[in-house]
């Protein structure tokens, strides 16, 4: 049976109790919710910690405040399974409500929380195994090792974000919120990423995630297209999340275009924005804009699927998400592999 | 905080005692240190669900869950499904339609099973496939397990004439050689 | 719901619907043939099944693996001094404790419980520690310190080719090639000459694995009067007892192998494996039981899954479809060890002839050795890639021929009672049934070519053995054998040395005994599985349980059955020939009323003959060939099975989705239709799964910078096996015509129905979209890059190009029996092949017995 390093827990029961125990812990010390991220990283032994501090215990980290329409705030350990069956998630940003209801599997839901899907470490197969599977390939550029064997020429680390709550949470325009000893600050979920596979998180070491802040979604229209091999446990492979507001002639006013899975930080597609800014949401403006997409997109052979064909995977999921927002008809397949 | 922890624990209506290594999850707690064999594991990492259990009524994979966080919690297993001696619905038709083939990600699947039909005793195969899907098995093709679930709510909903189509049973009628 | 008791009838009120009726009545079966709750139906719902992990002793330690990081490497130094001490630690073994080799085969004895000098791929076992707890032998296990010296990784047939130096193992039949196999059945070269089309493909099918839910565990309990006692999860406790007693130098009669159930098994657990004989050693040696429990990535190494397999197939074709002669050839990716391979191998090619006449054949194969967990049987046993290869080409061929898919095959189908080119005898023959059923269910004839673009259905056929026709181990023994104890109370116990493994092979003895002594299931009292209380039966590999234990059952009641009956016939004063044993009595059939209870008739007869027990056994006929090979492929009886599916393509994508699934048996009889159904529905999922998605592969790292070889994803998820949400609605027919050899007609269903899923799948994506899949797989990408090329002007295929140059040498020439042969080969000494025992295992052991 895989087991779990020797560790110490704490659960405090407070937010102060946990910054405390935070800032004056010995050794290496990490924070825990859901558990579904970090536990299999430690009993493959790619994560480590002398101490743990659960968050589970403090009531004020958790639930969802606000209501359709004004600004909606969702605690960091909010479970998947209640930020996906909350009626206003589910009403005011329903590609939120559908990112979050696919990830992984039931239980592993019931579990997870979206601070940690937006703290998920990235992923890679080269990564994600155990110790003496690692020390098989001695090791990698993310943890031991001095190669990335996804670009062994390459000076970085091309572990990708996997997590479906960021991408669309980047074209809602969403922010989080992190304490800190220091002080409490907000930041955009966009700026919450940097696109290294090592370093892909703007958190500091000190601070702990606390909070979502969506702003209204009052005349956004948006939607999320997800695809992987099997229809529940797997992680994503490629996402796409777009959010467009139009004007009263149906021409699209504000666009957001994001990508998930294909790099170390969920990408925009700026060009893709620009085609659709000014312009009806007519199938062709839709090609035009999913077509602009290619090029931000890198995926690496570190993932399922072979990486060309994911790579030309991005502009139909990203068509397929502004057709879905445009009321178009859908192409036949995806949105089964979608969701 | 020490590398021992004593905890009460609600394990099937009845509280435990246990001490345990405080880094052992709930899964080798209920196999270890409480004799619940019934509980299986098979990737440890939460990507299986064999390890299914009901904590507070929810399934949770036991390999990922804490036993140190589960105190004042109320763990259901598989063990704790049956009615005296008399089945649950739910086992006795997984045992009558072979949905449980070799049985290993049978307890997992009951406990799954359980907590849907708790929520919804009429559910439909896709809402059944739904709220299975993070339960991998390997030898029934899943249609017995939703075939199971499907009669086992008709029972608990109390409708009298539940029970499996003729095709389960005996398969499909070879066309052309009568009904 | 009232549940009912285990055993008892699920449905008493629902008659079997018309196209069973005939042969469920006819016979007056009670429980063969109604569908009834498997005996171990109630423990496995309750939790209580004990699996091998799940079971405790006193004083019990835990062990666990020290594993090769390296794929290929002579072991220099091993250092557990650090370990030894570690908190907890009990014992360590390393390969110098155990250095006999074994192998399931005779003819491959190339493991070792630990490697001795060399490692053979990441993940070869290397030390063993046991602690007090499993967290010390894992930490203990860290401080374990090896040296190797590398040597060159060999991770493909084509690098095995090349690589004369080194060699991953000093024996094989060439370099490193494990086996290499001509055979020639009749005059090939005639047939092609008379052909009005011939037909040339190559194709790919890609290895996977069993991925049983539970992972191996086995515990070893040392016992007084120097015995021990392994309980362990495998589908072949005899093999397992064989093997362990060899390789620990102990008697057989001090070694006890029980099966506990298993959790899954699907071929994976029909060999014997490393930590079954470390932890029986680790327990001699330290005096304490031992357990272990392997981890899900250890679950791959031990794999002995399907084999990768590279096939050349060319036939030639009248121009009405039928096939004149046939030459296949195939290359096994075999891994490090021997495993089954030299089976394997052969069994690539010996199925070929059972479903479709086929007069003339040549067959030529390779297994090569490669630093990559060794590969061996999975459902379907190295027949399942040729069968693929098999279906498309003669789906091509009918499109090439203009005829139906389903005509071809209908017209060509192998007349039963035949014996093929190879020397095969097939008895009965359900194929041209299941045809029917799947052609008229799924509407084949009205919507077969007729769908929109992106629709498709594809129609394939398979067939299986019931049961190897030869034992692994030659000789003239028994292959089932079943001991039956009638107790005073009317309880009958079963004793065999099946193993179940969710098949529901006890539910077959146990149905088998009830029927023929005219009592219910649950006064049947079961015990399987133990070399040391139960007489051999050779396991659950094969699909021989039903066929083998089932006979071997009838002939034990049949014979408890007579001494009854003259016990009874003399106490009521009734001819014995007129007693009729049902509803646990035995009465006159003239007038039923006398009679008396089972028990008492076991009481009677007790009276009359003293303590009552019988036995019965099974062997298979002996089959007509006689040249070195034919060996593999033989059967008391085959299954049949026809499948159309049902696809949804997506041409921007190549994403497709299963829509629906026809599946049609011929079973013979089922003995308990409900479990049959959950065998064929089983076998399409995973069948589905192998078309789909999975895949056992590896990463080669650059060469430049590194000699490693890994598994590239031994995870539950990322080896992606088929979900709930990929498993389409299936439509089951069971075809049943009793068959003389099968335990009332029954056939073998647990592998077969898998055969022509997958080439049914590709042949549904030509119809959907006008593309040839030429490999499993089926990733999207290869739909796409096969429409881009057909787009471009190709001919709109993704496949192998070509299979490689390799001289097979003469062939073994073995006349046909239409050509006046009679099973042996003429040119014995010139194709360079001994003249054996003229089987696959005349390299027997020395000292091997049975």
């Amino acid at each position: 049976m895989m087991r779990l390093p020797v560790f110490r827990l704490h659960q405090p029961e407070s937010l102060s109790d946990a910054m405390a125990l935070l800032a004056s812990s010995d050794g290496e010390t990490r924070l825990v919710a859901g558990g579904t991220d970090l536990w299999p990283n430690m009993k493959r032994r790619h994560q480590s910690a002398d101490v743990v501090v659960s968050l589970n215990r403090v009531a004020e980290l958790s639930g969802i405040r606000g209501e359709v329409g004004g600004e909606v705030r969702i605690g960091a350990t909010t479970t998947l399974a209640a930020v996906a069956a909350s009626p206003i998630v589910r009403a005011a940003y329903p590609a939120l409500a559908r990112a979050v209801e696919s990830i992984s599997s039931p239980a592993i839901r019931n579990m997870a929380t979206l601070g940690g899907n937006l703290c998920l470490d990235t992923r890679c197969t080269y990564y994600n195994q155990t110790e003496e599977w690692r020390t098989s390939i001695d090791f990698c550029l993310k943890e031991g090792g001095t190669i990335c064997w996804v670009a062994p020429q390459s000076p970085r680390c091309w572990a990708v974000s996997s997590s479906d709550a960021a991408p669309v949470l980047c074209a809602l325009g969403a922010r989080v919120r992190l304490l800190s000893p220091a002080g409490e600050r907000e930041v955009s979920v966009a700026d919450f990423y940097r696109d290294d596979g090592i370093d892909y998180l703007t958190k500091q070491p000190d601070e702990v995630l606390t909070e979502v802040v969506l702003p209204p979604s009052d005349g956004v229209q948006m939607s999320f297209w997800k695809l992987r091999r099997r229809g529940s446990i797997d992680f994503a492979v490629l996402t796409a999340a777009v959010a467009v507001r139009r004007d009263d002639d149906g021409v699209v006013s504000e666009a957001a275009v994001w990508l998930g899975a294909v790099a170390s930080a969920p990408v925009r597609s700026e060009a893709a924005e620009a085609v659709l800014v000014g312009n009806a949401l007519t199938p062709e403006v839709i090609t035009e804009a999913a077509t602009a997409t290619r090029k931000v997109a890198t995926p690496l052979d570190n993932t399922d699927f072979t990486l060309q064909w994911r790579s030309k995977m991005v502009v139909h999921y990203v068509e397929a998400a502004l057709r879905e927002v445009a009321g178009l008809e859908r192409e036949r397949l995806a949105p089964n592999h979608a969701m | 905080m020490d590398r021992y922890t004593t905890a009460t624990l609600r394990v099937n209506g009845q509280d435990l005692q246990v001490v345990f290594p405080t880094h052992h999850t709930l899964l080798e707690v209920l196999r270890e240190e409480c004799g619940l064999t019934g509980t299986k594991h098979g990737c440890e990492l939460g990507e299986c669900g064999t390890c299914t259990v009901l904590v507070d009524g929810e399934p949770v994979l036991s390999c990922l869950a804490l036993t140190a966080e589960m105190e004042g919690r109320s763990i259901e297993t598989v063990e704790g499904l049956q009615d005296g001696n008399e089945l649950h619905p739910l086992q006795a038709a997984f045992a009558d339609l072979g949905a449980a083939q070799c049985g290993y990600c049978t307890p997992g699947m009951l406990m799954t099973a359980t907590a849907l039909l708790a929520e919804n005793d009429d559910p439909s195969a896709d809402e059944i496939r739904t709220a299975l899907a993070g339960n991998l098995c390997r030898c029934t093709g899943y249609h017995k397990i939703i075939e199971a679930v499907e009669w086992a709510a008709g029972v608990v909903r109390g409708d009298a004439g539940a029970g499996p189509a003729r095709e389960v049973l005996f398969g499909s009628s070879v066309p052309g050689e009568g009904s | 719901m009232t549940p009912p008791r285990p055993g008892q009838v699920i449905a008493p009120d629902q008659a079997p619907p018309d196209s069973a009726a005939g042969s469920t009545h006819e016979d007056d079966l009670r429980i063969v043939g109604t569908p009834f709750r498997r005996v171990d139906g109630w423990a496995k719902v309750t939790g209580q099944t004990r699996f091998a992990d799940d079971m405790t002793f006193p004083r019990m330690i835990h062990m666990r693996l020290v594993r090769s990081t390296l794929p290929h490497a002579f072991i220099q130094s091993i250092d557990t001094s650090k370990a030894e001490e570690m908190a907890g630690v009990v014992g360590v073994l390393t390969g110098k404790d155990m250095p006999e080799p074994f192998g399931i085969l005779p003819v491959s004895q190339d493991e070792h419980a630990l490697c001795l000098e060399k490692v053979r791929f990441v993940g070869d076992p290397v030390v063993a520690v046991a602690a007090l707890t499993e967290d010390q032998a894992a930490d203990a296990c860290s401080a374990v310190k090896i040296e190797y010296e590398p040597l060159t990784t060999i991770s493909s047939v084509d690098e095995a080719l090349e690589t004369h130096e080194p060699l991953i193992h000093d024996y094989g039949d060439e370099g490193n090639l494990h086996k290499k196999i001509s055979l020639q059945f009749g005059a090939v070269e005639d047939g092609f000459a008379e052909a009005d089309e011939i037909l040339e493909d190559v194709m790919f099918y890609e290895g996977s694995t069993h991925l049983p839910m539970e992972q191996h565990a086995a515990v070893a309990v040392p016992e007084g009067g120097g015995r021990i006692t392994l309980y362990t999860s495998t589908q072949t406790p005899h093999y397992v007892h064989k093997v362990l007693a060899q390789v620990l130098g102990m008697p057989a009669s001090r070694v006890r192998v029980i099966a506990c159930s298993v959790g899954g098994g699907f071929g994976g657990k029909s060999d014997i494996f490393n930590h079954e004989i470390a932890v029986a050693k680790m327990a001699l040696v330290t005096g304490r039981p031992v357990k272990i429990c392997l981890n899900r990535e250890e679950v791959f190494y031990c794999h002995r899954g399907r084999h990768p397999v590279l096939m050349h197939l060319r036939t030639g074709f009248t121009k009405d479809g039928a096939m004149v002669a046939q030459h296949l050839k195939t290359a096994l990716d075999g891994g490090a060890y021997g495993s089954y391979g030299v089976a394997s191998t052969y069994y690539t090619g010996a199925l070929q002839t059972v479903t479709y006449g086929l007069p003339r054949y040549r067959f030529d194969s390779i297994r090569a050795f490669t630093n990559k967990p060794p590969c061996g049987p999975k459902r379907g046993h190295a027949t399942v890639q040729p069968r693929f290869a098999l279906e498309v080409h003669l789906d091509k061929a009918a499109q090439r021929l203009g005829i139906d898919p389903a005509d071809l095959r209908l017209n060509n189908l192998l007349p039963p009672d035949s014996i093929t080119a190879n020397y095969l005898k097939v008895g009965s023959i359900g194929l041209g049934a299941c045809i029917q059923a799947v052609v008229d269910g799924s509407g084949w004839r009205e919507r077969f070519q007729s769908l929109p673009h992106g629709r498709g259905l594809g129609l394939a056929c398979g067939s299986y053995l019931t049961g190897a026709g030869l034992p692994i181990h030659w000789n003239h023994l028994p292959q089932s054998a079943v001991q039956l104890k009638l107790d005073r109370t009317g309880t009958v116990a079963a004793y065999c040395g099946e193993a179940e493994i969710g098949q529901g092979s006890d539910s077959v003895l146990a149905a088998c005994v009830a029927e023929v002594l005219g009592i219910g299931l649950d006064d049947v009292l079961l015990c399987v599985g133990d070399t040391g209380l139960t007489p051999v039966d050779l396991g659950s590999y094969s699909s021989r349980v039903t066929l083998m234990v089932g006979r071997a059952a009838i002939q034990a009641a049949e014979r408890a059955r007579d001494r009854l009956a003259e016990a009874v016939a003399e106490k009521l004063d009734v001819p014995a020939d007129r007693l009729v044993f049902a509803e646990s009595r035995v009465f006159d059939s003239g007038s039923p009323e006398n009679g008396m209870p089972f028990a008492e008739a076991v009481q009677q007869a007790e009276e009359k003959f003293g303590a009552l027990a019988t036995t019965g056994s099974y062997a298979p006929p002996r089959a007509p060939g006689r040249y070195r090979g034919s060996g593999v492929g033989p059967s008391p009886t085959y299954s049949y099975s026809a499948c159309v599916i049902e696809v949804e393509v997506d041409p921007e994508t190549g994403l497709y989705r299963v829509e629906h699934v026809w599946i049609a048996h011929d079973i013979g009889r089922a003995i308990n239709p409900v479990l049959t159904i959950g065998q064929v529905e089983g076998s399409v999922y995973m069948g589905l799964g192998e078309a789909m998605m999975e895949e056992q592969v590896f990463r080669r790292l650059p060469k430049s910078r590194s000699s490693a070889l890994v598994h590239k994803v031994p995870s539950m998820l990322e080896y992606k096996s088929p979900t709930f949400h990929e498993m389409p609605p299936v439509t089951t027919y069971l075809i049943e015509d009793p068959d003389p050899e099968g335990p009332f007609g029954a056939k073998e269903v647990g592998q077969g129905p898998l055969l022509p899923v997958i080439p049914a799948l590709a042949n549904a994506i030509f119809d959907a979209v006008g593309v040839r899949i030429d490999q499993v797989p089926i990733g999207p990408h290869m739909i796409r890059k096969a429409l881009e090329d057909k787009e471009a002007g190709g001919d709109g295929r993704y496949g192998p190009k070509s299979f490689p140059d390799i001289d097979f040498g003469v062939p073994l020439m073995v006349p046909t029996p239409d050509e006046g042969g009679d099973g042996r080969a003429t040119n014995t000494e010139e194709a360079g092949v001994r003249k054996g025992s003229g089987t696959m295992t005349d390299g027997v052991r020395k000292g091997s017995k049975p």
